[in-house]
């Protein structure tokens, strides 16, 4: 990500030192993670200190300070998902990309997050893929919807 | 600044507006222990081991000192069987990151705190927050701050600027209640800028 492209959601942001986090989950979003240089851009533009932005960044669950793949993948794994096979969809999902819960492939494409509940039990076993709910997934069916993305 | 009467400890104090309960035992030569607490430093309210009973309008508290402001008619009692148990549990707690801090061990002695009593977790940092305050309140410079959050809270320095600053001052290091902040500097620097330090 480069400086223009912070600048400009800074300045968005009337370069306001308020909109702090506003700012780090715009840059989170679109890159998907933070790097050490954005931060300090952050820091540089809205004139607050690098250690109290880096406080903020390692604070929140929604940063990443390391490479983040371009999908995110969350695989329920909350009491209705799992007796309902949550971990041979997990199992499947970690065979297909290759990578364990709480990791990030090579090559930057996919990330992999187990979560407790995401709310919609009814639709067990569920896995979220980018923020697209996917219900009453089966291992088969897993494979198929990991294919469909890029 | 109106004048404001208070008793601690049997005591009548007078204080003025605004200061905290702490503040105001001292000023008439009351002590209350404090681990994260400095004067020159905003109150903080971390540690929690200057912790007080306040009584007003009949009703009995336990309150933080270092951020409880003078209030009329206050009723302050800095020991009690109460505020000397949860001063033991604190220390104790604290113990399991620091177990061989000299001010903990002090502190340890005066409330029978035992060193063992919760499984050691040796992380030495208190989180009392005193060399983070000092470079940012101070200093001005925040060299060092908090990373993480809950049990993975710890300081960290920032490379670029403690490499530029920290070697000149070091105002810190004295303040540090278990030297965590000394091995956390000197582990920056041998990671960070090893060079500089040794005059390369």
């Amino acid at each position: 990500m480069d400086k223009a492209r912070i600048d400009q959601i800074v300045d968005r942001h009337g370069g306001e030192a308020s909109a702090l986090i506003q700012i780090l989950l715009e840059i989170q979003r679109e890159n998907h993670w933070l790097p050490a240089e954005a931060l300090k851009r952050v820091s540089d533009r809205l004139k607050v200190p690098l250690a109290r932005t880096q406080h903020i960044a390692t604070f929140y669950k929604a940063f990443s300070l390391v490479p983040r793949g371009r999908h995110e993948i969350h695989v329920c794994m909350g009491t209705a998902c799992h007796v309902r096979g949550a971990q041979r969809i997990l199992d499947t999902v970690e065979d297909r990309i290759g990578i364990k819960a709480g990791e990030t492939d090579s090559e930057l494409k996919f990330s992999l997050e187990t979560v407790n509940c995401i709310g919609c039990c009814a639709l067990g076993p569920v896995m979220e893929i980018d923020g697209k709910t996917h219900g009453k997934i089966s291992p088969a069916k897993t494979a198929d919807v990991l294919n469909g993305y890029k | 600044m109106s004048e404001i009467s208070l008793r601690i400890d049997g005591e009548s104090v007078a204080a003025k507006e605004g200061m905290t309960v702490l503040e105001a035992a001292r000023s008439a030569g009351i002590s209350i222990p404090t681990l994260c607490h400095h004067e020159k430093l905003e109150p903080f309210g971390g540690c929690r081991i200057c912790i007080v009973e306040a009584e007003s309008r009949g009703a009995t508290r336990l309150v933080v000192s270092c951020v409880y402001p003078v209030e009329k008619d206050l009723v302050v009692r800095t020991r009690s069987p109460k505020v000397d148990r949860i001063r033991k549990t604190l220390v104790e707690l604290l113990l399991a990151h620091a177990p061989d801090s000299p001010e903990l061990q002090k502190l340890a002695k005066e409330y029978g705190s035992d060193r063992d009593r919760f499984e050691k977790e040796a992380s030495f940092c208190v989180h009392c927050g005193l060399c983070v305050r000092y470079c940012a309140e101070i200093k001005k410079k925040n060299a060092v701050g908090f990373v993480d959050r809950g049990v993975r809270k710890e300081i960290c320095f920032i490379p670029e600027i403690a490499a530029r600053e920290c070697n000149a001052c070091k105002e810190c290091f004295p303040l540090c209640p278990t030297s965590y902040l000394q091995a956390c500097f000197v582990l920056t620097e041998a990671l960070a800028f090893p060079l500089a330090s040794a005059g390369g």
